[in-house]
């Protein structure tokens, strides 16, 4: 039924208490996803909004069997509590702060080598499966249950495209994003992977832009093992190189991760790419009746 | 962040690597004076621009005397260089760095990043010096050597000595290039680089390892934690409008064509432009106004895109989410009522509360054109900025 997360997932909210944290705690906890904990160092022992706040994450996951966590928690601060998360051996972590420095993922990345941690984003709007559990600050009204995955580097462009997917009546498994800096957790290539082997999806949609290669990759890995019609969309075709549009992973640098490039990349192993951003559900329509 | 050669090896010194002696000027004879405090018999005169290609262009200069220092600065300084990294305007020098001139045995090429597909940092070391990396990586890529860094060691000595020998250095060379590139790999974490280029890099007739040419770009991301960085910031290399737009925590940049773009999302905001194009538009700018942008950040952002005298059009493309669409609504009649509205704006809203966002469009008295999707908002402001084509 879903990738990732369901309507089991337990939930520890990092930075629960800050302005963040706070406000996607109330509506996540709207959406019906189980936040079981919250993590604000000092605070511990108090309550957010019926939640139990911890000291430590430790502490948390002891407390509430707990098997994910999403960190709110502010730049300077970001990166120890995603190695927090993954020192608790928490299966699954959500980074969504955006603005963490670079170097401080490249630590992040060594310390979670050979952990059993996943860590999506960060710089993401989360993880959805829609009706049954909401991880992240997505609009959680324009998802419909159903068996399309979606995944996309971008927020609101998401948001777009699953919007179109849910006005034609194609509901979505699960959508993630991936999040739109240099440094992620989990790639194009895992999240197709894990659509792939999810006997609920059908389909998949995969919204890539300019910047490093991880489309290219994830078209390799769709020539050999792709069993599901993908739908692939490119941002930043206009986007002039050497300028890092908004996400600090987009950028054109030595002529390098353009979007013709990745949309070639994507047209020779069988992806439906669309020209137009407009036409995303469409096409998804179209590949499944063929 | 980018900052000029002066300052680049202005930091470098405080890792104990080995620069040129020099100063910055700002005229004649304030070069002159850097000059004779200067040894000789040699002086290099450069301009100070953030771009590369300063040489082929002629913003690079040799000096035999004080008097040809004069002649160098007096020609460089006001010049407007054109490199293949400036774009065909070029830039005016308002800058220079005089150095000591030294007497070059051979060239190479060294580089620090973070590459995106393993998570670490990679040194990249070319025999292949003062050339542009992007033709020997495209003409002989064997030439380029990597050495991959795990980010608990460091770079480690081993490693150094490899990038060395491999670079077919001998003798004593070695050891001072190896020690050289290891303090590059320390400078470049400690500072939160996103990029250290020494080219060239040179080893000199006296065997002494020297860095010619420095460039350090910084990841905006860090820049919090280095103030004394976050001062070399040269806002008159930078767009002013860019500037304005990112103190109001906007992202901005300008394009060439004519029709403005106010979008929430950097993704939603690039396929904005593409659909423009694809429409037969031509974008005037990405903007992003962010996740929560407030009603301040909407009026900032109109300012920012009706100052381009080029836009004949604006396309306003909301996806509203945790931003909310009455929020945004409300942005742009207060926008529009302070500062004026002389060209056709299309604006389409979707997402959490969008029926109030459209009653307060509708309600506000605003000439507006209201469009519904990302192609009904594409042709109505194509049309509206003149039609398909109509601009260049």
């Amino acid at each position: 039924m879903s990738i990732l997360i369901d309507k089991d997932t337990r939930v520890i909210v990092q930075g629960i208490t800050g302005a963040t944290g706070a406000f996607h705690t109330r509506l996540m906890l709207e959406y019906g996803t189980q936040i079981v904990g919250g993590v604000t160092p000092g605070r511990g022992g108090t309550e957010f909004e019926g939640v139990p706040v911890f000291n430590t994450l430790k502490e948390a996951v002891a407390a509430t069997q707990a098997n994910a966590s999403v960190v709110y928690v502010p730049p300077p601060f970001a990166a120890d509590a995603i190695m927090e998360a993954v020192d608790a051996e928490l299966p699954l972590v959500v980074a969504i702060t955006e603005g963490i420095p670079v170097v401080d993922m490249v630590r992040v990345a060594r310390y979670m080598e050979g952990r059993p941690t996943r860590l999506v984003g960060p710089n993401c709007p989360g993880v959805i499966t829609p009706g049954a559990c909401k991880i992240g600050i997505m609009p959680g009204h324009i998802h419909l249950p159903g068996r399309i995955g979606v995944l996309s580097r971008s927020g609101t462009l998401t948001y777009e495209a699953v919007g179109q997917l849910t006005a034609l009546g194609l509901g979505q498994s699960t959508c993630i994003g991936i999040g739109g800096d240099p440094i992620i957790g989990t790639t194009h290539l895992d999240a197709l992977k894990m659509f792939n082997e999810d006997p609920d999806t059908d389909a998949v949609v995969m919204i890539g832009e300019i910047g490093g290669n991880a489309e290219e990759v994830a078209a390799e890995y769709i020539a050999d093992h792709m069993t599901k019609p993908v739908v692939g969309f490119i941002a930043g075709r206009t986007a002039p190189p050497g300028k890092r549009m908004g996400h600090a992973g987009a950028i054109i640098s030595g002529g390098k991760g353009t979007a013709a490039e990745k949309m070639a990349a994507l047209r020779a192993v069988g992806v439906h790419v669309a020209e137009s951003p407009a036409d995303i559900g469409a096409m998804m329509k179209d590949a499944l009746n063929h | 962040m980018k900052i000029h050669e002066y300052q680049a090896k202005d930091l470098l010194r405080r890792f104990d690597v080995p620069v040129p002696d020099g100063g910055s000027a700002t005229t004649v004879d304030q070069a002159v004076e850097v000059a004779k405090r200067l040894p000789g018999p040699v002086w290099v005169v450069k301009a100070q621009i953030h771009a590369g290609g300063r040489g082929k262009g002629g913003g690079v200069k040799l000096a035999r005397s004080i008097d040809e220092v004069r002649t160098q600065a007096t020609h460089i300084l006001g010049m407007t260089l054109v490199t293949h990294q400036t774009g065909p305007e070029g830039r005016v020098v308002k800058r220079l760095l005089v150095e000591d001139g030294c007497r070059i045995a051979k060239e190479y090429y060294f580089a620090v990043i973070v590459d995106r597909e393993t998570r670490r940092p990679v040194v990249m070391a070319s025999s292949e010096g003062g050339m542009e990396i992007e033709e020997v990586a495209a003409r002989s890529p064997e030439k380029i050597l990597k050495e991959q860094v795990d980010p608990a060691v460091g770079l480690a000595p081993f490693q150094c000595r490899r990038l060395a020998f491999n670079l077919g250095m001998t003798g004593k060379v070695v050891h001072r290039a190896a020690k050289v590139f290891g303090k590059l790999y320390e400078a470049f974490m400690a500072m939160d680089c996103s990029l250290l280029e020494i080219n060239p890099l040179v080893v000199t007739e006296d065997e002494e390892v020297v860095l010619l040419d420095a460039k350090l770009n910084f990841d905006d991301n860090a820049l919090y934690r280095h103030p004394d960085i976050l001062e070399l910031r040269d806002m008159d290399e930078e767009e002013p409008t860019e500037i304005e737009a990112s103190s109001h925590g906007l992202s901005y940049i300008k394009l060439d064509g004519n029709i403005g773009c106010m979008v929430n999302g950097a993704g939603l905001a690039m396929s904005t432009m593409d659909i423009i194009k694809l429409h037969g538009g031509e974008p005037a700018n990405f903007l992003d106004v962010g996740g929560g942008a407030n009603k301040d950040q909407v009026k900032a952002a109109f300012k920012i895109i009706t100052h381009d005298p080029n836009v004949k059009a604006i396309l306003v493309n909301i996806f509203g989410g945790i931003m909310r669409c009455d929020v945004i609504a409300e942005g742009i009649v207060a926008a529009v009522k302070d500062v004026g509205l002389t060209v056709p704006l299309v604006v389409r809203l979707e997402g959490t509360n969008v029926d109030i966002g459209k009653k307060i469009l509708e309600e506000s008295g605003l000439d507006l054109i209201a469009a519904d999707g990302m192609r009904d908002a594409a042709e109505k402001v194509v049309a509206a900025a003149g039609g398909a084509g109509g601009v260049r």
